[in-house]
């Protein structure tokens, strides 16, 4: 049985100008101690989904549709007293730009402890020396947990907060674009450290960042969305040798390769679609070099195309 | 190093408390008429007391002598002679204190904890029925002048309802039982006054902590918080509060500023015997020394009460208390 | 700015104050026209504080004059005394704010503690005070009001002028070789305006409150009808425990809508200008 199993997700925002379909028909799974990368531009429903599995959702997001499974239960069942006695227990989440996940007016150490204490019914002294131990392993030294987070470093923090994360042992840890904000070489050993939980701990990691380039390393599938859809999924494997669909193609061409020719990278012309009015047909046709008349008209349905490999496109269709 | 930063500031204050002594010393020579061309108006006095004035008030030196005999006369707690009352002005002053730190003292706490109040569950329920009447409700409060609203209350309490006292802070002429029954007749005048200072305040403080609020709840760890399973209380209580208060610490002291703005004119409007009306009366009545005496201490009263809250918040916000740590 | 202008057309509140700011100023230039009034006139003793009924509308004064046409002449002086006051007040605060910020160093610390020093004198004081000294003619009240509320601005445009003064395209023009002046005048304050606009809707709110407040404290100009004024003499003469609402609930209800009307409006542009605000 899959850790983690999303069926025909349907997300929807409602604001003063309409309502904005944020994440429209999504499906991906997750097994237990693997990790998965979504990926796609600013405003494709990546944060959106992830929001949506943890039920965190802000007052004007609705899951209006589909079906999220945790370990075979369906958590949009729940009531709120129910999630809340579940909640970084299931599913914890790293955000992006530590910089304001963190309470400014509260020591790290309370911060971690806070979750201990409220599901482990530990002690408050107890739970404090738990999260020592947490800072331990995060690589911060031990007495950091007294201080204040802008006190710490940008990479301490996001470290900070993985540790967080990890503080009631979840099965499955959400990073939602966790090293966006860092340089490179952070990047690097905030990626690495993840990396070396997961696997101590077999958690499930979902992975979202809209920089392909730092999943290769760390997840062992991947989706790509645009514009509320899935429109491939793989293992890293597939999709960065075999990508099917044209956006996933110049997503990866996006990105300079070392040993390839030197070249500027090309970019992707036009913008993502307006979500309240999305095109009709498969949506990224307006930007699609091979688009032809049959995606104008007609949404393009998921197709497997060999072990893991799914696209959505009416090109995959035709030559199969 | 706290201490050290403590001291500066208490420096500071006082730099400043010595420019607003610079500041009304020569606010007040700049009187058209100074005090000996008050008294010979009368047509009493000769040359000879004139003179004997001047020389009593040190006019005749220049003005950085007359300048020390002021602070002089000051740190020896002579603030002159009321014309009005022909006492000293440290006396009149001080009979009126207590009656305007009563008000005022109250009808901060209510605002502020009301303001509070308001601005939370705004925030909080924020574009839903109940924000839409508490902000409305705030705004009208913040643009209605103080005095006005008194005259309202006024109308509606003393003229139709008939329930309490228009004006005063005892009624004359009464002889009373106990001090109990005296106490309550002043509290029967207090009423008034107070909900009418009270309600003059909530709005900027309801208006700001509604704006402070809903930034604080805007950031990520709110969400954090949440998704850790905490109760919305919790998370209110915890994590949004600490942080929406910091800002109100400042307010708070600006709005000492605009408090004494307030009083003066509520005590004047119900006839309340404190500082304020006694700084309207001295206005009115050109009693330059009391309205000096007065003006004075307000404005000390405020630079020590901004300075107070300065500290209170370095002591309050951790990313200031380490800085120099 | 097209946006911006959509925005304001957007919000309501915005549009709830713009209108009615417009209808009091419409009705100050046009009204004394039909309720002519004159201050210094005085009226049938027969008539004092009569409520309203036939002939007067909103009944008459302690004078026995209509409280209709007092009103309206009020609402000239209120706005016009309300505008010039908020203008010497914004020309001062940005001057400074801007030449604080912009100097730097030695200029901008003397500047910043004098306005620190403004902030922190309690305003009604500080202006009765003055008042005492200067008079109470109608232009020294204007100068009064200018001349003590322009600490808030200073400070605010000031900040703006420290944010603006690090962009690149001054950092070019002062390689040019142009001159502090230019700079300040053609550079910064365009980029500084939106938020002085802003802020004069609120200190123009502030401004009205003033001189109201100061009019019933008895230092207004008796010469000039505004509507502080007419709450003065309508406490002054016993309008209140007699209950003669209709000579001061008007001129109240009226410095209320007005005030509201540009604290909706600032209020409004702050929600615009702070993206935090704004609804979704």
């Amino acid at each position: 049985m899959n850790l983690l199993e999303v069926r025909n997700l349907k997300t929807y925002f409602s604001t003063t100008k309409g309502m904005l379909k944020a994440v429209d028909d999504v499906s991906f799974h997750l097994e237990s101690g693997q990790a998965l990368g979504l990926v796609g531009e600013s405003g494709c429903g990546k944060t959106t989904s992830a929001l949506s599995i943890a039920r965190l959702l802000p007052k004007e997001g609705r899951i209006v549709g589909g079906e999220i499974f945790l370990d075979g239960h369906d958590v949009l069942l729940d009531s709120e007293n129910e999630l809340r006695k579940r909640r970084w227990r299931d599913v914890s989440i790293i955000f992006q730009g530590a910089m304001n996940a963190l309470n400014p007016v509260l020591t790290v150490g309370e911060q971690i402890a806070e979750a201990i204490v409220l599901h482990e019914r530990l002690s408050k002294e107890e739970a404090l020396k738990k999260s020592q131990e947490l800072l331990d392993l995060v690589e911060i030294p031990k007495e950091r947990y007294k201080r204040y987070p802008h006190e710490f470093s940008g990479g301490m923090k996001q470290r900070a907060m993985i540790a967080m994360a990890l503080a009631c042992d979840p099965k499955l840890i959400i990073g939602d674009e966790p090293t966006t904000a860092l340089d490179v070489m952070i990047q690097a050993q905030i990626l690495n450290l993840l990396e070396r939980l997961r696997r101590e701990r077999s958690m499930g990691m979902i992975l979202i960042t809209h920089d392909l380039s730092i999943l290769g390393e760390t997840c062992d599938h991947i989706a790509v969305m645009y514009a509320g859809k899935i429109v491939e999924t793989g293992t890293v494997t597939d999709i960065f040798e075999h990508a099917r669909h044209p956006y996933t193609d110049r997503l990866i061409r996006c990105f300079p390769n070392i040993h390839g020719k030197k070249a500027i990278p090309e970019g992707i012309e036009g913008y993502p679609p307006n979500l309240l009015d999305p095109p009709a047909g498969c949506r990224f046709h307006p930007r699609c070099e091979y688009a032809f008349d049959r995606c104008r008209v007609e949404e393009p349905l998921t197709r497997h195309v060999g072990g893991e490999h799914t696209v959505a496109c009416h090109l995959v269709e035709e030559t199969r | 190093m706290d201490k050290k930063r403590i001291a500066k500031k208490l420096v500071y204050a006082f730099i400043t408390i010595f420019f607003v002594l610079l500041f009304n010393f020569f606010l007040f020579r700049v009187l058209p008429g100074d005090i000996v061309s008050m008294l010979s108006r009368g047509g009493k006095a000769t040359p000879e007391m004139l003179a004997n004035i001047r020389k009593m008030y040190g006019l005749d030196l220049p003005w950085y002598q007359q300048f020390f005999v002021y602070l002089k006369n000051l740190s020896a707690g002579d603030l002159g002679v009321s014309f009005m009352y022909k006492k000293p002005v440290l006396d009149v002053i001080g009979a009126r204190i207590l009656p305007t730190v009563v008000l005022l003292g109250v009808a901060e706490i209510f605002a502020i904890l009301i303001g509070i109040v308001f601005g939370i569950v705004s925030a909080w329920k924020r574009g839903k029925a109940l924000d839409t009447g508490l902000l409305s409700t705030s705004l009208l409060l913040y643009s209605m002048p103080t005095f006005w609203l008194g005259m309202m209350l006024i109308l509606i309490f003393c003229v139709y309802l008939k329930v309490l006292p228009i004006s005063g802070m005892v009624t004359p002429g009464r002889l009373f039982v106990d001090q109990w029954a005296q106490l309550q007749d002043i509290l029967r005048h207090m009423i008034l006054p107070m909900i009418c200072l009270t309600l003059g305040m909530i709005g900027e403080y309801a208006i700001t902590m509604r704006s402070t609020v809903i930034d604080v709840l805007s950031e990520d760890y709110i969400t954090t918080a949440k998704a850790k399973g905490f109760s919305d209380g919790y998370v209110l209580r915890r994590h949004a509060m600490p942080n929406a208060m910091l800002p109100m610490i400042t307010l708070i002291a600006i709005n000492l500023g605009m408090i004494v703005g307030g009083a003066i004119q509520v005590e004047t409007v119900f006839s309340w015997p404190g500082l304020g009306s006694l700084m309207y009366n001295a206005l009115v009545n050109r009693d330059y020394p009391l309205l000096q005496g007065v003006f004075l201490l307000s404005t000390v009263a405020v630079v020590f009460a901004n300075f107070l809250s300065d500290i209170l918040y370095e002591m309050v916000d951790p990313r200031v208390r380490s800085m120099g740590g | 700015m097209r946006e911006f202008l959509d925005q304001v057309k957007a919000n309501k509140m915005a549009l709830t104050g713009t209108i009615v700011l417009a209808f009091f100023v419409l009705t100050a230039i046009i009204g004394p026209f039909f309720f002519p009034f004159d201050v210094m006139e005085f009226g049938n003793v027969e008539d004092i504080l009569q409520p309203p009924g036939p002939g007067h509308i909103l009944g008459t004064d302690d004078m026995g004059r209509d409280v209709l046409g007092y009103l309206i002449a009020g609402s000239r002086v209120s706005l016009l005394v309300g505008a010039l006051a908020t203008l010497l007040c914004m020309v001062i605060g940005t001057v400074i704010g801007i030449v604080a910020g912009y100097s730097g160093k030695a200029v901008d610390n003397i500047l910043m503690r004098i306005t620190d020093f403004f902030l922190v004198i309690p305003w009604l004081p500080l202006m009765m005070v003055l008042a005492a000294i200067l008079g109470t003619s109608i232009w020294n009240i204007i100068l009064v009001i200018g001349v003590t509320s322009w600490a808030g601005t200073a400070r605010v445009v000031r900040a703006q002028t420290l944010s603006v003064r690090e962009r690149q395209f001054v950092e070019r023009t002062v390689s040019i070789g142009a001159g502090s002046g230019h700079i300040m005048l053609y550079h910064i304050l365009p980029n500084v305006f939106p938020l002085v606009f802003a802020s004069t809707i609120l200190v123009a709110a502030a401004a009205i409150t003033s001189e109201t407040t100061l009019s019933f404290l008895g230092m207004g100009d008796p010469a000039h009808a505004s509507w502080g004024m007419m709450l003065h003499y309508a406490f002054e003469t016993g309008a209140t425990s007699t209950g003669a609402w209709w000579y001061f609930l008007p001129p109240g209800i009226c410095v209320v809508a007005v005030v509201l009307a540009f604290t909706l409006m600032g209020y409004a542009f702050d929600e615009i200008l702070n993206p935090k605000l704004k609804e979704r």
